[in-house]
């Protein structure tokens, strides 16, 4: 290797971040081992999940070398795009499983409300970037007017998860955006004042989700049958777990969608609370260093997507965690970094990239 | 000032950002506490419970149903046994469409519209999600086709089941009986008597029969294999295994050649016959004609076959040795004889003289004798020989129903004979008490004379009169009637013998018993009323003809004008034993309108001696035997 390009490499690698990379290759190094038993060794999940991550972290070194200043130039432009492909699904979409969610570009479905995941943080934090000197309640109106937009376009899909995945990211950074206390407790109540009506308009199986996890037996083999499943799984793992490969609810074939949103009980599993323990410490690990990161990061756009990501990122662990031993209503959502599947590792890989990218950009802005 | 104050705002900005952020970490902190603490109470607080479900969903036991046991005559010919073959099975419950299914199958294999009739009668018994046979005994062709097509048909199954198969035929059908599927009854009895979980594996149960009445002993212990299975029901791999235990043989005291030429004897007579072992009351043989071909029933009979065989004016479901009530007529005059010799109302040398009536004191109602004239001078052992109705009806007036009752009651009769057979009669043997409880009414003293004769309102089975025909011959030992004589333990391969079962000895002054036996004896010899039946014989026999009085024929009934003649006709019965001086064999024959006893009864009981004593077949019966091998 010349010298030139090997020095081009190391300057690279030196905008990751040696802590939260070291973090991160923990967790999927476990979402290997689990997703090896969880698929019964299949060579061919094992091998498609190494090229995800292959991928998904070349992603992610790409992304902690795009500086802040010119990340935060693409929010506008692709919040709007985000917008209209929404729009697009609301009148050409195809319909899948009763709602509208894909558009069909010929080559692939695509899902619009995935893009707006990161554009519109993206979006809101280059606002208030741009107005951070003169920021007034008409700010964040305007911000909430732009979380809205996309919020209700993805729920009226209907698309319940995703639209609330997307509110919290959007109102995460509000929050760090100094969002009064006034407007969060007055939208918190006007919220919770809603409800019934949300319930109201909320579709069948939406209301059948909510209902399931109140009482999971009263539909064993329907709707109930995934969380009665992973919950045993889960309990019957003890405080070790039944080891690598031995769980029987994984072998046996008793957990349903096991190497993907299910993954969480195979773990449970074999591992153990253990094991449990270990993962939720790595997970807030992460979440801590990202804290740390927009602590100290120098811009406004940096402090608010760096704790922004790391938030949402929680609040995914969260979700899934939540939704496979039984406290939440079954949402699909993976669980980051654990679940296989392509696009949601590139994209949260995408997101830790911005995140190092912010962290190796402090001295650089400064200057 | 202007300067400072937006510098100042951004440091307070900055001051509230590191606010907010440590509020979010106090957030993820809690909702990570009560991510752990969910995970602590399912797997420390709760584990115990969840290890238990898993181990539920992952274990589940198969019974092995074990194999039945075999039921053998005394020469250990095979009158039930076992074999494997492949059955087509539907599960209604997952299908999309019955009929749909129901037509592509007639497309591959050819499905009767017998079996289709006896398919849907089980469809209609079972819950959806059960199995239910559609075709037993498929040929390797039908198996390959059907293999070849059940990717595209849900719910069909081709299963290897046992099976019953009952060669000796319609002939030991009343005996051995018959297995059936299990139905709610039967699910419902075997709870109640906690046998339930050995039936897991089993499809059949017996109904009848020796199937029925020793099922405990013949079905043996279910097996069950610990299977470890996926979420799917599929078996995974075994964990560990009880093997079933197998049911155990039976081996009767019948012999299936006596049987058959018994069975033969009664050429086109309809009746019932049961000959007995009077030492040991092994039932060596029991014909109830006509029979029925048992194999229909093992899965369950199509409702056109059962219509019809329930429905035959010659009711070949019914068991006549077992369930048969008649008069028994003439047949009881050898026990009135001894009971008036133990009661010490006659001595042999006592006679009297036979108008050819009888009337009671002060009644100008004459009770005729059968024989129109009278007897003329008869003593105890001529009024057996030669059935004369006047002695006896004096007999039983001078005895009296009560007395007549009790001394009847001792021989087994009204009483069930304790064969091992289930769904036995137990007659009816009259008496005052009875009339009284029964009809409310007074016993009129018409009634005994009648009774004297074995006519009126007694009722008895053929079991009953070889019971007591077994005591005249064993001196008044009274045993059971049994099928079984031992018992072979499927593991140790040991015959265990069955003890007999016997009733207190009655005791009888040999010198009255020599009398009735030699009056029994001259019944068979010229100028008795079974002469004919007994000549040529190389041994003597004991016996008595009886006539049992048809009494009407049921409205509505469908017989055609020859066949109602014939119907009109008195039932034929005799008892009989021999050889004479040491007697071997007991039996009762009853022929139904069959006319007089001494005709075409006795006929049929010299056939069965003959060949039980010296081993003649009639000669017939070759004849046939060897039409039957040239086939």
């Amino acid at each position: 290797m010349p010298p030139r390009t090997s020095h081009w490499i190391v300057r690279r690698l030196s905008h990751l971040d040696g802590i939260l990379l070291l973090l991160v290759l923990a967790v999927l190094g476990i979402s290997l081992a689990v997703v090896a038993s969880a698929s019964g060794q299949s060579p061919a999940r094992i091998t498609g999940h190494l090229i995800n991550i292959g991928l998904a972290l070349s992603v992610m070194v790409v992304m902690a070398n795009v500086p802040p200043h010119i990340l935060s130039k693409v929010g506008p432009p692709l919040y709007a795009a985000g917008v209209v492909l929404l729009i697009g699904v609301a009148l050409f979409g195809e319909i899948r499983n009763g709602s509208r969610r894909w558009l069909n570009l010929g080559f692939m479905a695509f899902q619009p409300s995935e893009l707006l995941k990161l554009a519109l943080p993206l979006m809101l934090a280059w606002y208030f970037q741009r107005n951070e000197a003169i920021l007034r309640a008409k700010h964040y109106s305007i911000g909430g007017l732009l979380l809205l937009v996309p919020f209700l376009l993805t729920l009226r899909q209907p698309d319940l998860g995703t639209a609330l995945m997307l509110g919290a990211s959007g109102f995460y950074l509000l929050f760090f955006a100094g969002l009064p206390w006034k407007a969060i407790f007055g939208g918190a109540t006007l919220g919770a004042a809603s409800l019934p009506v949300v319930w109201g308009m909320m579709h069948d199986y939406q209301h059948r989700r909510v209902l399931t996890l109140l009482d999971p037996t009263a539909d064993p083999l329907g709707d109930g049958y995934h969380i009665i499943q992973s919950t045993i799984a889960i309990g019957s793992g003890g405080l070790f777990g039944k080891g690598w490969m031995q769980g029987t609810q994984n072998q046996l074939d008793f957990i349903p969608e096991r190497t993907t949103d299910f993954i969480y009980a195979v773990f449970g599993e074999e591992f153990g609370y253990a094991g449990a323990i270990i993962l939720v410490g790595l997970y807030l690990a992460i979440v801590a260093r990202g804290l740390i990161i927009a602590a100290r990061a120098p811009t406004l756009f940096g402090r608010l997507m760096a704790a922004t990501l790391s938030l949402n990122l929680f609040t995914y662990v969260f979700v899934n965690m939540g939704m496979v031993s039984g406290i939440l209503p079954v949402v699909g959502v993976p669980l980051p970094l654990m679940s296989y599947g392509g696009t949601a590792l590139i994209t949260l890989l995408l997101g830790v990239g911005i995140l190092m990218s912010v962290a190796s950009h402090r001295q650089l802005n400064k200057t | 000032m202007r300067l400072s104050t937006p510098l100042k705002n951004l440091d307070r900005e900055l001051a509230r950002f590191h606010g907010r952020l440590k509020i979010g970490a106090i957030m993820v902190g809690l909702l990570a506490t009560a991510l752990l603490a969910r995970a602590f109470y399912l797997q420390i607080v709760q584990h115990d419970h969840y290890i238990q479900r898993a181990e539920n969903n992952r274990i589940s036991l198969v019974p092995t149903a074990p194999n039945r046991g075999l039921i053998l005559d005394r020469k250990d010919r095979i009158l039930a046994e076992n074999y494997s073959a492949y059955t087509l099975e539907i599960t209604r419950a997952e299908m999309a469409s019955l009929e749909k299914t129901l037509v592509e199958l007639g497309k591959l294999i050819e499905i009767t519209p017998g079996q289709l009739r006896r398919f849907r009668r089980l469809l209609s018994e079972s819950h959806e999600f059960e199995t239910v046979p559609l075709k037993s005994k498929l040929s390797d062709e039908e198996v390959a086709v059907l293999a070849a097509n059940r990717y595209r048909l849900p719910g069909v199954e081709v299963k290897a089941r046992l099976f019953r198969n009952y060669q000796a035929g319609p002939g030991m059908a009343h005996v051995v009986g018959f297995i059936g599927r299990i139905n709610d009854r039967d699910l419902k009895r075997l709870r109640e008597n906690g046998r339930e979980q050995n039936y897991r594996g089993s499809a059949h149960i017996g109904k009848t029969g020796l199937e029925q009445s020793y099922e405990a002993l013949l079905h043996g212990r279910t097996g069950f294999d610990q299977m470890e299975t996926d979420s799917s029901g599929r078996a995974v791999r075994m964990l560990s295994r009880i093997p079933p235990v197998p049911g155990k043989d039976l081996r009767l005291f019948l012999d299936l050649e006596l049987q058959a030429v018994a069975e033969h004897a009664f050429g086109d007579y309809l009746g019932g016959l049961v000959a007995l072992d009077p030492n040991t009351g092994g039932v060596l043989a029991l014909v109830s004609k006509p029979g029925f071909d048992p194999n229909l029933f093992i899965d369950g009979i199509d409702p056109e076959t059962w219509k019809e065989l329930n429905e035959s004016p010659d009711r070949p479901m019914v068991n006549r040795v077992l369930r048969g009530i008649y008069p028994p007529g003439s047949t009881i005059k050898p026990l009135m004889a001894l009971a008036g010799l133990e009661l010490g109302l006659r001595k042999p040398s006592d006679s009297i003289v036979d108008p050819g009536y009888y009337s009671l004191p002060n009644s100008r109602h004459q009770f005729r004798d059968w024989k129109a004239g009278g007897h003329g001078v008869v003593d105890l052992r001529r009024a057996i020989t030669q059935s004369c109705d006047t002695y006896f009806y004096r007999l039983a007036v001078d005895m009296g129903i009560d007395r007549m009752h009790d001394y009847l009651a001792k021989f087994g009769l009204g009483e069930k004979s304790g064969i091992d057979l289930d769904g036995e009669s137990s007659g009816l043997l009259p008496s005052r008490e009875w009339k009284q409880r029964r009809w409310n009414k007074v016993w009129y003293p018409g009634e005994t004379v009648i009774a004297g004769i074995g006519q009126g309102y007694h009722l008895t089975t053929p079991l009953q009169l070889v019971t007591a025909t077994a005591m005249l011959a064993n001196g008044g030992k009274r045993i059971e009637p049994r099928l079984v004589q031992a018992v072979r333990d499927p593991l140790s391969h040991a015959w265990q013998p069955r003890p007999p079962v016997t009733h207190a000895q009655v005791p009888i002054n040999p010198a009255h018993l020599d009398v009735v036996r030699a009056g029994m004896m001259d019944v068979m010899r010229p100028g008795g009323t079974a002469a004919a039946a007994a000549a040529g014989a190389a041994y003597t026999i004991a016996g008595k003809t009886g006539t049992a009085q048809v009494v009407g024929i049921k409205q509505g009934a469908k017989y055609d004008a020859k066949r109602l003649a014939r119907k009109l006709q008195d039932h034929a019965l005799f008892i009989a034993y021999a050889p004479a001086e040491n007697p071997t064999i007991a039996i009762a024959v009853m022929v139904e309108n069959g006319g007089h006893g001494g005709g075409t009864a006795a006929p049929i009981a010299r056939a069965v001696f003959d060949f039980y004593l010296t081993g003649k077949r009639p000669g017939s019966m070759n004849l046939e035997a060897n039409d039957a091998a040239a086939d």
